[in-house]
């Protein structure tokens, strides 16, 4: 492949720029630059010239394939940080061949030669564009192989009870243990367990990969507006005595406990005339429907209405804004003021919490994409079926797609690693 | 120049090279066998027993088109044993304990009443090649003999090498030369080649064995035929002994392993993991106390017996030591010593799917040569190379051909070409991702009809086949069109879901509460199919459900499998391959998307390209 480069630092002045390059080739191209190819996977400061032009004195690294992060012949060279110095060395490297990575290329290469999983891969383009220490910290680990790694821990079991169930089938004549099939069923049902107790964790780590969206939902000059406008500290919608303010949907983006929320306030809902209006609260019931926590909003002036209360439920957290003025309370309502701030902490701490609850980091590597989740259901329904299956080769069959479906996480799962098992672990043969 | 003019050649006249020569002939090619002595023909190298699991699935389907195989183990058979029987029909495997001479004596037979085929005597020394093009073999007497296709068969020949502890002796099998001169044309061919070991355990006089305090096995009361043309098993049956090692055995032999040639270090070549020697076990399964030998009669006039687990590369007293260890041949003489035996195959990645060579068009390698292990596997080999070589040489381009999907041999011959082998290669039916259709049973309907178009099966064979597919057909239909109310079957004592659904025939046949009885009750028609037909409309209820669910992933990969690469495909210039990745598809090329996935190392993400440059080309084509 041909090579190509990029900064991999950010753009900008910086006291250090690193570049990397990689691709066949890129040995030529170093050489061309450096003067000679310093030793693998040593620092080596470096002039680095070209058309007899002095660019930048760099430090520079040489990565010869296949062990390097794209599994090609690469490099880096870290120059002085400026904007020119940037410029001729990228000058330079075109001239020489090279061509500018499109965005994540590199990571794909390492794909391709299969230095990284998936999964892997996933988690590091998870990585560059976390934006909170949780998300952070979840992609690094599905980066580093955690979620392959509990991956190959259930495959490899599973693998297991294939080889069992292959050698009950194969080798009938053989002395094998009498109980192996009877084991098959039991040793099943649980991992069958422990894939379900997985799933059951939720969706949390997509949740904190995708963020949280949170609807603020209430009838007309509650305060859904104010409320909105304190918790973002600016003044993100308009406010005003006159009902019906709101209609479209404003959005502001929070961080709750490591959480990327998106907080969305909505027009006020009531039987409304005005035909902007109805857009209006239509799309404020969609966002409450697709929401994950509902943020219902009373006003200590005004009776509860019927089209917010419909709306309670177990993702709905419940205020009464306007707490300054007099009110006599609202069952199972926490009592705020936009106004004056009273409740605001109470409320943002109830908020982090429901968000911790719901995407906040796991002890463990979780699922981070909707099609882990498929993969692994798939699983679990196959695992199921071996019950009812009756005859061992059926249980074999649901086995071996229980089997594909979790290798789809990673990559393949093949029949010689079936054999492996069922001869390691069998004395089978003349 | 020529002393002689054949269509097609064949070299070898084991397992491989009677199919391949017999299919030839039977396609109309003017065949010629070259075996170093015709009276072998036949021969059981190893242990006297044709089929299994697996391997009983390979015997149907060299039944199935009009092979030799299954009809001589039944003319053969003194012991028969259908195996997982308590479990499904697509994992029950027919097997036959064969009479050693009465095994030669059939294949003999069968080959002398077959036209266009002449058998010679002679080894074959070299190949004849002139312009790149094969032209012809020059046998051990100097005979120059010209073909239009020929098929090796050597089987363990090629350089071979037989082991008993220190002893080296080179060697095909005991007592026969090993072939020099045709290793080295292949290896001028530039043909790779790589070397394997596999053993055989010593031959006992059966009448020094102490039988009377044996555990002994009968074969089943009613024996199952290997081939579909057999009407009855006529042979008398003889029962096998069952006895174990012992402590003292494994004694022997760890005391001795230095001694062996396996674990002395003198060969190099990889065994198989399923056949592991005696000492082997001992070493790798240290904790069993014992292991498992069946006693198998090698025929009805010949005392021989063959001990079935307990391969061995030991010197001949320590394996003498080794048996008198063992309950009931205390006093028991060997006749042959075991011994390990190590041979050069051709790494089979070197063939395309009809077992053709990549690098000379019209030769043709099938069984052992190609790292199979196993009779089974050398005769669908032979077979299909057969037939393919008769087609070659008759100009024709049509080539003869199995998927994965469509039969065991499909899976041996996607295996070999794409995987190659690391050890002796033997059929299993794990390796099948379609077992539940590739049945023993239904051998002759998925592959019968391919025969008759290649031209490999008879007249009688093929009125045969279409008579049990019109019958098959038309049950079948009956078994969907009749059926009944939930009240009607839970009136014949069948529990079924009391939802008011009428039910066919095929819908319940197979539910756990439908016993024969009840289902002759409610269908009085079951009970006049004949007994084949009846078992396959058995088969289809019992695994419809579950191949139906299968369908979608199927068609997928039937899709994959019809994404053809041509062979003017340039991996070096498909977008997003790595270069490792264009190397070994390079190296391979695989002919369909599917065999690419398949290529060991190739990564979903080099599959996924390739499909889209694939996908692209057509679009483009059509567009
Ligand atoms: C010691 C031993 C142990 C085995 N153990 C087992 C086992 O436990 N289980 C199992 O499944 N299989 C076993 N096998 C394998 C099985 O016997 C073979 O896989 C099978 O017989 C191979 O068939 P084939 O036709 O390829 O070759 P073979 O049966 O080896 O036949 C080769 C034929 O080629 C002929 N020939 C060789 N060179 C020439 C030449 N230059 N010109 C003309 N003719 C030539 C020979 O005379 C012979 O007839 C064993 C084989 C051996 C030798
Ligand atoms: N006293 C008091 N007044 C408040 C409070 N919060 C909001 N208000 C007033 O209530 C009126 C409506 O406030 P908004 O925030 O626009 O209400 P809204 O729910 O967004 O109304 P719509 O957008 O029309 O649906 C304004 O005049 C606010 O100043 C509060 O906590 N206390
Ligand atoms: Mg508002």
């Amino acid at each position: 492949m041909s090579v190509i480069f990029a900064l991999a630092t950010g753009a900008g002045r910086s006291a250090v720029a690193v570049m990397r390059l990689s691709g066949a080739g890129t040995g030529e191209v170093l050489a061309a630059l450096a003067g000679r190819l310093p030793a693998p996977r040593r620092a080596s400061l470096r002039l680095l010239r070209h058309a007899g032009v002095e660019l930048d004195r760099a430090l520079v690294l040489w990565f010869p394939g296949p062990g390097s992060y794209t599994g090609e012949d690469s490099a880096e060279l870290h120059l002085h940080g400026g904007p020119a110095v940037i410029a001729a060395v990228a000058e330079a490297l075109a001239a020489l061949g090279a061509r500018p990575a499109e965005p994540g290329e590199f990571t794909r290469r390492a794909f391709l030669h299969g230095r990284l999983d998936l999964t892997a891969a996933e988690g590091i383009a998870d990585l560059i564009s976390a934006e909170t220490e949780a998300q952070r910290r979840q992609a690094l680990r599905q980066a580093e192989g955690g979620l392959a790694a509990r991956h190959a821990a259930w495959a490899q079991r599973l693998t297991q009870l294939l080889a069992r169930q292959e050698a009950f089938i194969e080798f009938e004549e053989e002395d094998l243990p009498g109980d192996l099939d009877a084991r098959v069923e039991a040793d099943a049902a649980t991992l069958r367990g422990e894939l379900e107790a997985m799933l059951a964790e939720g969706d949390r780590g997509e949740k904190l990969r995708e963020g949280l969206t949170i609807a603020i939902l209430g009838a007309p000059n509650a305060g859904k507006s104010s409320l909105l406008n304190a918790l973002a500290g600016r003044e993100a919608a308009i406010v005003s005595a006159r009902a019906g303010t709101t209609r479209d949907v404003v959005e502001v983006r929070l961080i709750l406990a490591g959480v990327p929320v998106t907080l969305a306030d909505t027009a006020g809902l009531r039987e409304a005339a005005d035909e902007i209006e109805q857009e209006g609260i239509r799309r404020a019931l969609a966002r409450a429907e697709t929401a994950d926590l509902r943020l219902l909003v009373f006003a200590a002036d005004a009776a509860p209405d019927e089209a917010t209360l419909a709306l309670r439920g177990p993702d709905a957290l419940v205020v009464l804004n306007k707490a300054d003025l007099p009110h006599a309370g609202l069952e199972g309502a926490l009592p705020v003021s936009a106004r004056s701030g009273e409740g605001l902490a109470a409320l943002r701490q109830r908020l982090e919490e429901a968000a911790a609850a719901r995407a906040g980091l796991a002890e463990v590597a979780v699922l981070t994409r909707p099609r882990h989740r498929a993969a692994l259901r798939e699983a679990v329904e196959e695992l199921a079926r071996l019950p009812e299956a009756g005859l061992p080769e059926l249980r074999a069959e649901a086995l071996r797609r229980a089997l594909r479906a979790l290798g789809r996480l990673t990559g393949r799962v093949d029949v010689e690693q079936v054999l492996d098992v069922v001869f390691g672990e069998f004395c089978i043969g003349k | 120049m020529w002393d002689m003019r054949f269509d097609v050649i064949v070299v070898g006249g084991g397992h491989a090279g009677c199919e391949a020569a017999a299919a030839a002939a039977r396609c109309g090619a003017q065949t010629l066998l070259l075996t170093h002595d015709p009276a072998k023909l036949g021969e059981m190298s190893c242990n006297p027993a044709i089929g299994g699991v697996g391997k009983g699935h390979l015997v149907r389907e060299v039944d199935a088109l009009d092979g030799l195989m299954g009809r001589a183990a039944d003319a053969a058979g003194i012991h028969f044993k259908l195996l997982n029987r308590s479990k499904g029909p697509a994992v029950r495997g027919p097997r036959a304990q064969a009479d050693r001479r009465l095994y030669r004596e059939a294949v003999q037979a069968l080959l002398a009443e077959t036209a266009n085929l002449t058998i010679l005597g002679e080894p074959a020394e070299d190949l004849v090649i002139e312009d790149g093009r094969l032209q012809g073999v020059v046998t051990g007497t100097g005979r120059r003999i010209a073909c239009g296709a020929l098929v090796i068969t050597t089987g363990t020949f090629l350089r071979g090498v037989i082991h008993i502890g220190e002893q080296r002796i080179p060697a095909g099998r005991v007592g026969e030369a090993p072939s020099v001169g045709l290793a080295l044309a292949l290896e001028r061919l530039g043909l790779p080649l790589a070397r394997l070991k596999t053993g055989t355990p010593p031959r006992l006089d059966g009448r020094t064995i102490d039988w009377a305090n044996l555990e002994m096995q009968p074969g089943d009361a009613e024996p199952e035929p290997l081939s579909w043309l057999t009407e009855a098993i006529t042979n008398r049956q003889v029962e096998c002994g069952i006895t174990h090692t012992t402590a003292r055995t494994h004694e022997i032999i760890r005391g001795s392993l230095h001694l062996s040639a396996v674990y002395g270090g003198r060969i190099e070549g990889v065994g198989p993991r399923y056949c592991p020697s005696v000492e082997d076990k001992v070493v790798r399964f240290a904790q069993r106390e014992r292991h498992q030998i069946f006693l198998e009669p090698e025929g009805l006039d010949d005392p021989t017996v063959y001990p079935n687990g307990i391969s061995t590369s030991l010197p001949e007293d320590v394996q003498r030591a080794m048996i008198a260890s063992i309950p009931g041949l205390e006093r028991t003489v060997i006749l042959r010593p075991g011994y390990a035996i190590e041979y050069d195959h051709v790494d089979p990645r070197a063939l395309g799917p009809t077992l053709e060579c990549k690098a000379l068009p019209g030769l043709f390698l099938a069984g052992q040569i190609n790292g199979t292990t196993g009779y089974e596997e050398a005769a669908a080999q032979g077979l299909l190379a057969g037939v393919n070589a008769a087609h070659v040489a008759a100009g024709s381009a049509a080539p003869a051909t199995l998927t994965r999907a469509e039969a065991y041999l499909g899976v041996l011959l996607d295996d070999l070409t794409l995987q190659g082998v690391s050890e002796p290669y033997r059929m299993l039916t794990a390796r099948s991702e379609y077992r539940l259709s590739l049945r023993a049973d239904n051998a002759g309907m998925r592959l019968t009809e391919k025969g008759i178009a290649w031209g490999c099966v008879g007249p009688t064979r093929a009125a045969l086949h279409r008579r049990f597919a019109a019958d098959v057909a038309a049950a079948l239909d009956r078994a969907r069109a009749e059926g009944a109310t939930p009240a009607a079957y839970a009136a014949a004592g069948v529990a079924v879901n009391q939802d008011g659904r009428w039910r066919s025939a095929l819908d319940t046949l197979a539910l756990p509460a439908m016993s024969a009885e009840a289902a002759e009750r409610l269908f009085p028609w079951l009970r006049d199919l004949p007994r084949r037909v009846r078992a396959y409309v058995e088969a289809e209820a019992l695994y419809g459900p579950y191949l139906a669910r299968q369908a979608g992933e199927r068609a997928l990969l039937e899709r994959e499998e019809a994404l053809a690469i041509p062979p003017e495909v340039n991996f070096a210039e498909i977008a997003g391959l790595s270069n490792e990745m264009r190397d070994r598809l390079q190296r391979a090329r695989p002919t369909t998307l599917g065999g690419a996935g398949r290529l060991p190392g190739i990564t979903p993400a080099a599959i996924a390209a390739l499909a889209v440059h694939l996908r692209r080309g057509v679009s483009r084509e059509t567009a």
